[in-house]
């Protein structure tokens, strides 16, 4: 469903991803951990092409979307991203958050995009707060919203950019209820984050990235029990799980 | 006499203020059609250059900045003289009204584009990543989620300057426009008395107050502060 082939990126001269390679299948939950700096947002962001690759290439859902002449626009609505600061649009209630790109990019009526936009809404649990502006909204709820708005044009993929890392510990939990109800549903997610409890109950692979490379790759059982390489380790001790 | 008797006499001569105040009174029409058009066309102007100057094409760019810069410092009286008495040496003649509209609606693009730029730049980048991982293309992320952020960081600043431009319409007395100024000058010419220019500032006080005070209106409604 989601495959990076041999990924390079660099800001400048620094090198941030040397030589990624990755294969998400259909339905498959990959979170990917690592230390800040070790290039997972970056890894992430290539996957729609927000960062654009030095090398290599992106392939969703069969097609090549580091391919020169691909309509990056279209592709983008198979590929749903959900951000750490949310990144709602403030001057539209939740509900037009959601239907926007219905509106506009799949082009559809303003009652069907509505109508749509609803059950977005409906899935994440947030129906109630449709007519809701983003700074009426506390983050956990602002967060379901931003998923609203991705699921809404029915991506085949979604990427998670530490979804819970800006939220209030209380609040991560309906997120991550959210995440987990998706994946039961049949979603392909590619998620970076902290959360190891939640990769345990939910992964199916785990990726450590260090330095621009992947390190190591697992199941949780694998990953979290007894992990191969020493940095693998190293980092897993330090953070809380 | 005491000076409030000295004073009356010469800023308060009811029989001059009642003879010149229809004059006065046309003149604040005109007055007010030229702000009207300026505030108008220029806001429009500058949005339209300041979504031009987005797409950053270089060659554009240039121009924009060229005209923007030099508009905002050149002082309107200037451009003013310079349009009127220029223009008709290569045979375009404008006429005083067009020439002052023309000169303050350039003017205020000018400010208006650079407002709204540092507004534009100003919006988080998330936004821009948002609109664009839904499919959204440039212009459409830029039309329904960036610039209307922009605008509404940017009403305290436009606000003010629309106001400090839109008063330099009392320029149009130096090429013979019938403004306010213009009529309350000439009124005192021919009675010989301050008074016209008395009502005068008291016709501006009566259209840029209620002016002020919208503006600070539309401040607090739509206006955001940056977080």
């Amino acid at each position: 469903m989601l495959q990076v082939v041999d990924l390079h990126m660099a800001f400048g001269t620094l090198e941030v991803l040397k030589g990624i390679d990755l294969a998400i299948t259909e339905r498959e939950l990959v979170f990917v951990i690592g230390p800040s700096g070790s290039g997972k947002s970056t890894l992430l962001r290539c996957c729609n092409r927000l960062e654009e690759p030095v090398k290599g290439q992106v392939f969703v859902d069969g097609t090549e979307i580091t391919a020169p002449k691909v309509n990056l626009n279209k592709f983008r609505q198979r590929i749903g991203m959900v951000f750490q600061s949310f990144n709602l649009y403030p001057h539209l209630s939740a509900l037009a958050n959601v239907s926007l790109a219905l509106r506009k990019v799949s082009k559809r009526s303003r009652v069907e995009a509505g109508e749509l936009a609803m059950a977005a809404l409906q899935r994440v649990g947030l129906v109630d707060k449709a007519h809701s502006y983003p700074n009426e909204l506390s983050g956990g709820q602002q967060q379901r919203v931003a998923i609203a708005r991705a699921l809404a044009l029915e991506p085949k993929v979604m990427l998670f950019d530490e979804p819970t890392s800006a939220l209030d510990p209380e609040l991560v939990g309906d997120v991550l209820n959210v995440m987990k109800d998706m994946k039961d549903a049949g979603m392909t997610m590619l998620v970076v984050s902290h959360e190891m409890r939640f990769a345990r109950n939910a992964a199916d692979r785990v990726v450590f990235m260090d330095q621009g490379v992947i390190v190591e790759e697992g199941t949780p059982k694998d990953m979290f029990g007894k992990a191969q390489h020493k940095r693998t380790r190293d980092f897993l001790q330090q953070v809380d799980h | 006499m005491s000076s409030w008797q000295r004073f009356a006499e010469a800023f308060l001569d009811w029989d001059v203020i009642v003879q010149y105040l229809p004059a006065i009174g046309s003149g604040l029409i005109v007055t007010v059609e030229i702000a009207a058009l300026v505030v108008i066309c220029g806001i429009v102007l500058g949005l339209v250059l300041v979504v031009l100057r987005s797409y950053r094409i270089t060659v554009v760019n240039w121009l924009i900045i060229a005209f923007v810069d030099t508009l905002r410092s050149v002082p309107p009286l200037v451009l003013i003289l310079l349009l009127y008495f220029g223009m008709p040496n290569i045979g375009i003649n404008m006429g005083g009204f067009v020439v002052v509209w023309l000169v303050l609606t350039l003017v205020l693009a000018a400010f208006a584009e650079e407002i709204f730029w540092a507004g534009l730049l100003s919006v988080d980048k998330g936004q821009w990543q948002a609109a664009r991982s839904t499919g959204l293309g440039y212009t459409q992320a830029l039309i329904y989620v960036v610039m209307p952020q922009a605008v509404r960081m940017t009403i305290p600043p436009l606000t003010n300057r629309t106001i400090a431009i839109t008063k330099n319409t009392a320029l149009g007395t130096v090429i013979g426009v019938a403004e306010i100024m213009n009529e309350a000058t000439t009124a005192v010419s021919f009675s010989g008395n301050a008074s016209p220019l008395f009502v005068g500032a008291l016709a501006y006080v009566m259209l840029f107050v209620p002016v002020v005070y919208l503006g600070r209106w539309i401040e607090t409604r739509f206006a955001w502060r940056k977080n």
